[in-house]
């Protein structure tokens, strides 16, 4: 028992000092800890959501959708296509996975085939006998647009959260189809959700003046056009639009958007790149003394009637804005289109005031679990209940170091495993107290009674422990957010708890064994 | 010098397997009557599980929860349930999942923040979407057959196959019993609660490896002792440990309870219950139980039951 390496001692020793280390400048002022010397750590516990405050979204992008528009793609080719050839087709359209359309004469046959084999390279092209051709996208071809649209639905969402001044927004994606986003200290979120909640598609077109709104309402809505609802509803515009399908100059084009006043009132100037600059510059001056809409997702922003030829690639639009507004929809216009809808998932918001009471709550909890299981270890193993309660404080110590180090984020149910651990970190200590005290009552001398006791006890603290992490990391796998938060804490808490009750301990009592040679021990 | 006090008397001998009979029964009873509890009364799902939206509110004096109803009442969002939460100026607000999609949710919890305005203080808002909380209820359910399994097979390779069925009984004792604590106190079922539960099997199971290590090192060393005896012999001898690190844990889950804020009372009650079950079915389930199970002496031949290494 007396041997107890040199070595063993200095990495005791040196594993408390670097968890003390690293634990150190939670207790600190953040000046003093920022101003650190680099070689120090000078990392904080990441403290989570539901304890600093903040706004926890999961977004589900709309995949469905982007798979859609890749066969009406395919749709809009085979008709180029087969028009540009004059072949006569019909029953064009798309499924939910494939393209498919029948070519009327069979004359045409050999030259459609040739024609569409090539529509697109990504898909597999099946060519009926009786002139049915079906064009289906093969699976990587799906998966490919998947991701691409998932990646920038991502890059997306952090240029409009970014242009909100969120401080540090953690943005993720989360499987194949969804992005985790983390805003510390955002308390009210509904702006952030409002932005995200639409996917800022913004095209001009012509309004068609063929025939009056009402007109189209009780007869009948020209071909090539639709109706469409104002995107603020009020008094002095109208409650439907009829504006051509055809798509003059789409958003893509933006390469600026700014929210500015024109005569006292909120509006937006935006500005083309070289492309859309030249296009919208054509269209413009083909349309004098014509209205054209602003149509942001579907909905008229505004149809101001064009005066002249807008050839500076640059213009104005007006509306019926509120500040507010303006920001906004220069804050989307700047960011760019998601490339599909995207909906809320779960969201799970904390204000500072209860993040701040659950700190205070869990600090509470913690000093008095912490006290209660000091007194009792005291009073009922003496000395060695002092002994353990060192390691108890080291325990808690380097969890604190270790959650620091990894950058491990601490929740609220990480405070309740760390208090838990408190009360089960002794476990390790009782096992080995009680096994000394049975083989004292056999009648050991005091020595080889601790040594015998460490040495029983350990294979069952080592199975018990195991088992207990073994829970823990399903719960880590299985939790989210904050339970997450717990399993880590608990897991880090019985891996450090079994190296300050065996390790630290028998370094103390090798201690005091050395140098009070004791005849019996007090336990 | 300190005096160290003994809880528990250093030579017990209670004769702990010979109640089993009383202790079964017991059991069988607890069982049955949470079986009873969960099909009948079924469990209080929280959002977690079933979607819906909580929102936690907090006024500058007390809550007037009647008036909140009121208001909440004609907005026609269904099933809405206000409650005090740990203080008489805080208020759970719960709201039914909404019919429709995920947007038809986001919408009713703007109405709510309408209709209630700026007096009050939104300290937490909570949604989850029917997608998400059914995913969660899965997870959870893998969760804790992952668990079990992964302590079913380590118990069965450090031990003996029988141990490991014992340990197993005695953990889905806890775990029924617990949820059928739930189902009888109607209180909610979430994410917590699940994380509770499987804290309990961690718990429990390091309570019932415990005493396994004492039996499987007594049956070694007292070999023409009657089974029963080497158990009841096992278990006096930890039971100084068993009650020492239970009454640890409760003090630190007590703390929890009732210093720890509102949020994790539920989750502190779960465990204080789990403790007390889980060393509970160590004593009279995990270790009974295998007198019914083929449990094989190694007279002589030592393969069946492999002895600690320490042991010279």
């Amino acid at each position: 028992m007396l041997q107890f390496p040199a070595w063993k001692m200095t990495l005791v020793v040196l594993i408390c000092l670097i968890g003390a280390l690293y634990a150190i400048p939670n207790f600190l002022k953040t000046e003093i800890s920022e101003n650190w010397p680099n070689f120090a750590p000078g990392k904080r516990v990441s403290l989570g959501l539901d304890l600093q405050g903040g706004s926890y979204l999961l977004l589900k992008v709309d995949l469905d959708v982007i798979i859609k528009e890749y066969l009406e793609d395919i749709a809009t080719q085979v008709r180029k296509k087969l028009r540009k050839a004059r072949i006569g087709y019909s029953k064009l359209g798309a499924t939910e996975t494939s393209v498919s359309v029948k070519i009327r004469k069979k004359e045409d046959f050999s030259e459609s085939n040739e024609l569409l084999a090539n529509v697109d390279l990504k898909s597999q092209i099946d060519f009926g006998s009786n002139g049915f051709v079906k064009i289906t996208p093969r699976d990587e071809a799906l998966e490919e647009r998947k991701l691409l649209a998932l990646q920038q639905s991502i890059e997306i969402v952090r240029r409009r959260i970014d242009e909100t001044g969120v401080r540090e927004p953690t943005i993720q994606r989360q499987g194949t189809d969804r992005i985790l986003v983390q805003l510390p200290g955002v308390d009210d979120p509904d702006r952030i959700k409002a932005l995200l909640g639409q996917t800022a598609k913004m095209v001009f077109r012509l309004v068609d003046v063929s025939k009056s709104v009402n007109e189209a309402i009780t007869n009948k809505v020209p071909s090539g056009s639709e109706l469409l609802a104002p995107l603020i509803k009020s008094a002095s515009e109208p409650s439907l639009y009829l504006v051509k399908k055809r798509v003059m100059v789409s958003g893509e084009h933006l390469i600026d958007a700014q929210a500015t006043f024109q005569d006292g009132q909120p509006v937006v100037s935006f500005r083309f790149d070289t492309n859309g600059s030249k296009r919208f510059g054509k269209v413009t001056s083909d349309n004098v003394n014509r209205p054209f809409a602003i149509i942001l997702d579907n909905k008229v922003i505004s149809a101001p009637v064009i005066r002249e030829p807008i050839l500076g690639g640059s213009g104005i639009i007006s509306g019926s804005f509120t500040v507010k507004t303006a920001n906004d929809l220069a804050l989307l216009l700047r960011a760019g289109a998601l490339p599909a809808p995207l909906t809320i998932l779960e969201e799970r918001t904390v204000g500072p005031g209860l993040g701040f009471d659950s700190i205070e709550a869990g600090k509470l909890a913690s000093i008095i679990g912490l006290c209660l299981v000091i007194v009792f270890m005291v009073v009922a193993y003496g000395l060695f209940g002092i002994f353990a309660n060192l390691a108890l404080f080291f325990n808690i110590v380097i969890i604190l170091g270790a959650l620091s180090a990894l950058q491990a984020t601490l929740t609220l149910p990480g405070i309740a495993g760390i208090v838990l651990t408190i009360g089960m970190a002794v476990d390790a200590n009782v096992l080995i107290f009680e096994r000394i005290r049975e083989e004292v009552l056999l009648g050991r001398t005091p020595i080889s009674a601790i040594d015998a006791g460490y040495k029983r006890a350990l294979t069952t603290i080592i199975d018990s422990n195991l088992t207990t992490l073994f829970a823990a990391i399903c719960l880590y796998s299985f939790g989210s957010g904050p339970i997450k938060g717990f399993a880590v804490t608990l897991a880090i808490g019985i891996i450090t708890s079994m190296f300050t009750s065996i390790m630290l301990t028998r370094f103390l009592i090798v201690l005091w064994l050395r140098g009070k040679r004791p005849s019996s021990v007090p336990i | 010098m300190l005096k160290p006090i003994r809880f528990v008397p250093a030579r017990t001998k209670i004769r702990f397997v010979n109640k089993r009979g009383l202790a079964f029964t017991l059991s069988a009873i607890i069982l049955l009557a949470s079986v009873f509890c969960l099909t009948s009364l079924g469990l209080n799902f929280g959002i977690d599980f079933r979607g819906g939206i909580l929102m936690e509110i907090r006024s500058s004096s007390a809550v007037n929860i009647p008036q909140i109803r009121d208001r909440l009442s004609t907005l026609g969002l269904g099933e809405v349930t206000i409650q005090e939460f740990g203080k008489e100026t805080d208020a759970l607000v719960r709201i039914q999942r909404q019919d429709g999609a995920e947007k038809e949710q986001m919408a009713a919890i703007n109405k709510v923040k309408d209709r209630l305005g700026s007096e009050f203080e939104y300290r937490r808002t909570e949604f989850v979407g029917p997608t998400v909380g059914k995913e969660l209820k899965e997870a959870g359910i893998i969760a804790i057959c992952l668990a079990l399994l992964s302590i079913l097979i380590y118990i069965w390779l450090r031990f003996e196959w029988q141990f490991s069925l014992g340990a197993i009984a005695a953990l889905a004792h806890d775990i029924v019993s617990t949820v059928g604590l739930f189902a009888l106190l109607q209180y909610e079922f979430n994410l917590a609660t699940v994380a509770a539960i499987l804290t309990i099997a961690g718990y429990s199971i390091n309570d019932t490896v415990v005493v396994y290590d004492r039996v499987r090192e007594n049956l070694r060393k007292y070999r023409q002792l009657e089974l029963s005896e080497v158990f009841n012999m096992s278990i006096n001898e930890t039971l100084s440990r068993t009650t020492m690190t239970s009454v640890t844990t409760l003090l630190a889950l007590f703390s929890i309870y009732f210093f720890g804020g509102a949020v994790l009372a539920d989750f502190a009650l779960a465990m204080i219950w789990g403790v007390c079950i889980g060393t509970y079915s160590s004593i009279f389930i995990a270790v009974p139980i295998l007198l019914y199970i083929k449990l094989k002496r190694g007279d002589g031949d030592q393969s069946g039951l492999q002895a600690p290494e320490d042991e010279r």
